[in-house]
């Protein structure tokens, strides 16, 4: 019990949240700052997460030309390989895959006999775009809580491709063109890999198709995905289908492939009422964020004894830690409270810019 | 049950009425009557069991996921759905089966009839043991989807977004019988058997054709100025009684009075049925019920009392005597007159029903004194007089005052008329009051059901009692879904305190809230109720302190009815 609170009171210490946003007062840098700050490690590129105009910043080697996309050309941008360790004011660091998307990093940090492990965004379902979640042993684990119910379960990936590719093949029988809204970073990609290019021709919308070239120049092995030609109907007679971010769906840009079957892909679309609320007769179950048996999984296989939930469900989930006998807190985000069912394009604000420009440039 | 299942997912994804009547038509077409019958009751909405209490199934649903019951609550919550939360957390594969290998797939084509007697029917009044042994049971035997599906039917709580109107023209298509006669038969009989699914869409009349009502003619809201509806002579005005629709069949089988929502309501009103015996054979009204002592109308409220009792006793028949005021006249000496114009209908229902109605509310604080023994049946059945209608000017003169005479507004029929079915637009219109309005303040916020799950959507508005904010009404609707989803992060932004689903806010949000009357109310702390309360507008533009006070409120139930406290 004695050695349980001395660890407790060195832990309190290690990273704490300031108005910047997540710090290690022992090392002097942040991880994924809410604002300006002279060092940010970065867990992935998601708007939420990165935020420009920092002096320098860190991220996973397989991440870099993604982040290099959101952050432009003038930002100094640091890669270190997944799992090596380096030190910073006698701070140990090091970054393993998260499994959220291509160079997503859980961010290892050990001082003073103490290890915290903060995951950003993750998952522990298969993905071909991405290295695979490593679980890191740890005192400390900040997780995300975005599906922390229990009636999130996702179905496997695997199943989740054969109902698209069905869909899809269904449609351009019927010579519709098939639309899949899913986030331009990570999952657009993720969904690429599953579609079957037999069935016809792919297509990616301008926000989209920046991040394929960005996952190309990574190494990721995609099937072919073409730009948008201007002013086409019907592309690809029919049978093709179009990857493009929720937020285009909301614009006349949709209106000019004629006849067309869209659906959402997201873990949302779990929901019967989410369906019918965001009106897409079709919703495909996938996402790049744990589901509730994975977190708790998650949670088991890092022995930590002391939990701290970010982004979500964060109440619930540390409600139910606290019962099953670990210590857990709510760990407050600058970005209020929960991630909801109506706010799922989390890039919004991001994409919406890269869509006026590409929609400028397409047409 | 799967293809029960399948239907009702169909039904689902589809906004298409087309594709809607092709699922039904498809499935009524390749099941047993006696599951078609079976699936009709509860597509039509009628009164179905609650085998297990939505408490009891949470509780085993918990257990069997292996989760703490507030995880189960906090779940149901978000996703606003029990049927479909609890199918959500139960493992799919069950363990612990102590009958061995009974899956699905050894009934491919499992009865829905025999599937709902023996797992929701067969229920009733059993021990819970018992209970918990055949809920566990079938959840083994069916798949997350269908368990969806059956949750919702041994609840009691199974509803399909189809409307009658479209059941009808699938099974229209599918006899070759007229949408309008199935229509008929489906409101007058109960469909149960086999038998009388058989009935239902034969060629043949059936013996339920006797005691059948028509579907009624539904009136559409007045929207625009009354004037562009042309020459006022072309139109008839009546009240627009506040009461419950209802016809009168009187036939040589029998006499049947039938709601709207295809109720017999016999019971409910006996001195009706009497009443209606002195009606000439082949007879059918259309018309209100209203709760009335032989001098004074009385309110909604005090009918509603009445209405939902199965028996009524002799005190209840003394306090809340009912009467009959009939609108219009479907049939005449057994000759459906429907297509009729209306003007000719209002000429033979007065030669039927003689008397107007013209009875008031009591007057501001006067006393009613009750008559002894008022078994009169002349004094039970009335026609709706007319309002007259020199000029549109004097029609709007009239409205004005239509909350003192404790009616609704108007009702405007176009003379030419025919009585047609449902709600077609064109010749009738129903010109209520303009409602009250008052700015209120939002206190409490809950997550709404349906396709608005997750999304704090059920409001309780408050007005002001000095610095306190009193609650006057719960309201949904009237706000878009873009309002919806930014009113909803404000919600979470300013939440003070959580008690289970229901968030108390600081007041910062005030919304234009629309209602058709204030009473008084021992109820509501307010002590004040209002009826119909709707929300008509956020208003941005107002910081809670401009909205409106207890003392408002009233004030304004002082001027519409001339109550006090």
């Amino acid at each position: 019990m004695g050695h349980f609170l001395e660890a407790h009171q060195t832990v309190s210490d290690l990273l704490e949240i300031n108005p910047n946003g997540l710090y290690c007062p022992a090392g002097d840098f942040y991880i994924d700052p809410w604002r300006q700050v002279s060092h940010a490690v970065i867990t992935h590129a998601h708007a939420d997460h990165a935020r420009p105009g920092s002096d320098r910043y860190l991220c996973a080697s397989p991440g870099k030309h993604v982040l290099r996309t959101r952050m432009g050309n003038n930002a100094t941008i640091n890669t270190v390989k997944y799992g090596e360790h380096f030190s910073v004011h006698g701070v140990d660091i090091s970054l393993h895959p998260a499994g959220h998307l291509l160079g997503s990093s859980q961010v290892r940090v050990h001082h003073q006999g103490v290890t915290w492990v903060v995951t950003g965004d993750y998952k522990l379902q298969q993905d071909s775009t991405c290295e695979c979640f490593e679980s890191v042993p740890c005192d400390v684990f900040v997780t995300e809580s975005t599906f922390g119910l229990p009636v999130y379960r996702w179905p496997e990936p695997a199943t989740v491709a054969n109902e698209i590719n069905t869909w899809w093949r269904a449609n351009a029988d019927s010579g519709r063109t098939s639309v899949l809204l899913s986030y331009a970073l990570g999952k657009a990609q993720r969904v690429a890999s599953l579609l079957d290019p037999s069935i016809g021709p792919i297509y990616g919308h301008g926000a989209v198709m920046k991040l394929v070239e960005a996952y190309r120049a990574s190494g990721v092995r995609l099937p072919p995905i073409d730009r948008i030609p201007p002013r086409s109907r019907k592309i690809g007679g029919g049978r093709g289908i179009v990857i493009a971010p929720p937020s285009a769906a909301a614009t006349s840009w949709i209106n000019r492939f004629g006849e067309t079957s869209i659906a959402m892909v997201s873990g949302w679309m779990l929901l019967r009422g989410v369906r019918r609320r965001r009106g897409f007769p079709q919703g495909f179950i996938l996402s790049d964020h744990v589901d509730y048996p994975d977190l708790m999984q998650a949670v088991k296989a890092s022995g930590a004894q002391r939990v701290l939930v970010t982004h979500g469900f964060t109440d619930i989930v540390a409600r139910l830690l606290t019962e099953r006998g670990l210590q857990a807190e709510i760990l407050p985000t600058r970005f209020i409270g929960e991630e909801r069912p109506d706010d799922s394009d989390v890039d919004k604000n991001l994409e919406d810019g890269l869509q006026h420009r590409d929609s400028e440039s397409t047409d | 049950m799967q293809h029960f299942s399948d239907l009702y997912w169909r039904l689902d994804s589809t906004s298409s009425t087309n594709q809607k009547v092709s699922a039904l038509k498809n499935y009524f077409a390749s099941v047993p009557s006696q599951d078609a019958a079976c699936a009709l009751s509860v597509l039509c909405g009628a009164k179905q069991v609650r085998a297990v209490s939505t408490r009891l199934l949470r509780e085993w649903a918990a257990e069997a996921a292996g989760l703490p019951l507030w995880l189960v609550e906090e779940s149901y919550a978000h996703v606003g759905d029990l049927a479909e939360t609890l199918a959500l957390i139960l493992p799919e594969q069950l363990t612990n089966n102590p009958g061995g290998s009974n899956t699905i797939a050894d009934h491919p084509a499992l009865s829905l009839s025999h599937f709902m007697q023996e797992t929701v029917i067969d229920l009733k009044g059993k021990p819970d043991v018992y209970k918990r042994q055949v809920v566990e049971e079938t959840w083994r035997r069916l798949k997350p989807r269908e368990r969806i599906v059956w949750h919702k039917l041994i609840t009691g709580g199974c509803r399909v977004g189809v409307s009658r109107t479209l059941v009808a023209r699938a099974l229209a298509e599918l006899s070759g019988l007229e949408p309008t006669t199935l229509a008929e038969r489906m409101m007058a009989a109960t469909i149960e058997t086999a038998e009388d699914f058989q009935s239902l869409i034969s060629k043949e009349p059936t013996s339920a054709d006797g005691l059948r009502p028509f579907p009624f003619f539904l009136a559409s809201p007045m929207n625009s100025e009354v004037h562009e509806l042309g020459s006022i002579t072309e139109w008839q005005a009546e009240w627009k009684w506040d009461g419950m629709r209802a016809q009168i069949v009187r036939r040589s089988a029998g006499i049947s009075i039938w709601s709207r929502g295809e109720e017999r309501m016999n019971d409910a009103f006996p001195e009706i049925v009497d009443a209606a015996e002195s009606l000439p054979n082949g007879t059918v009204l259309d018309g209100e019920l209203l709760a009335s002592l032989p001098n004074n109308l009385l309110p909604f409220s005090m009918l509603s009392r009445r209405a939902s009792r199965k028996r009524v006793g002799k005190k209840i028949l003394a306090e809340i005597p009912s009467v009959f005021v009939a609108y219009d006249l479907l049939e005449a000496h057994g000759k459906d007159i429907r297509s009729e114009p209306l003007s000719l209908r209002r000429k033979e229902l007065l030669a039927i029903v003689p008397t107007g109605f013209q009875r008031r509310p009591a007057p501001a604080g006067g006393t009613v004194k009750l008559k002894n023994g008022n078994g009169n049946t002349n004094d039970r059945l009335f026609h709706s007089p007319l309002v007259p209608n020199g000029t549109w000017d004097e029609l709007r003169r009239s409205r004005k005052h239509a909350r003192q005479r404790g009616v609704e507004g108007l009702m405007l029929k176009r003379t030419t008329s025919s009585y047609a079915h449902g709600r077609q637009r064109g010749d009738w219109w129903k010109w209520k009051v303009e409602p009250l309005e008052i700015d209120a303040v939002l206190h409490y916020a809950q997550a709404g059901h349906g396709r608005r799950a997750g999304l704090h959507t059920d409001y309780t508005l408050g007005v002001w009692d000095g610095d306190q904010l009193v609650t006057i009404a719960k309201a949904y609707s009237g706000l878009t879904d873009e309002e919806l989803i930014e009113i909803d992060k404000i919600i979470r932004s300013t939440t003070i305190e959580r008690h289970g689903p229901v968030r108390i806010v600081k007041p910062t949000l005030v919304f234009q809230l629309a209602f058709e009357n204030v009473s008084k109310s021992t109820r509501h702390k307010s002590g004040i109720a209002v009826r119909f309360p709707r929300i008509t507008r956020w208003r941005r533009d107002k910081v809670p302190h401009e909205a409106a006070t207890l003392s408002d409120l009233k004030a304004l139930l002082a001027q519409t009815t001339g109550e006090t406290e």
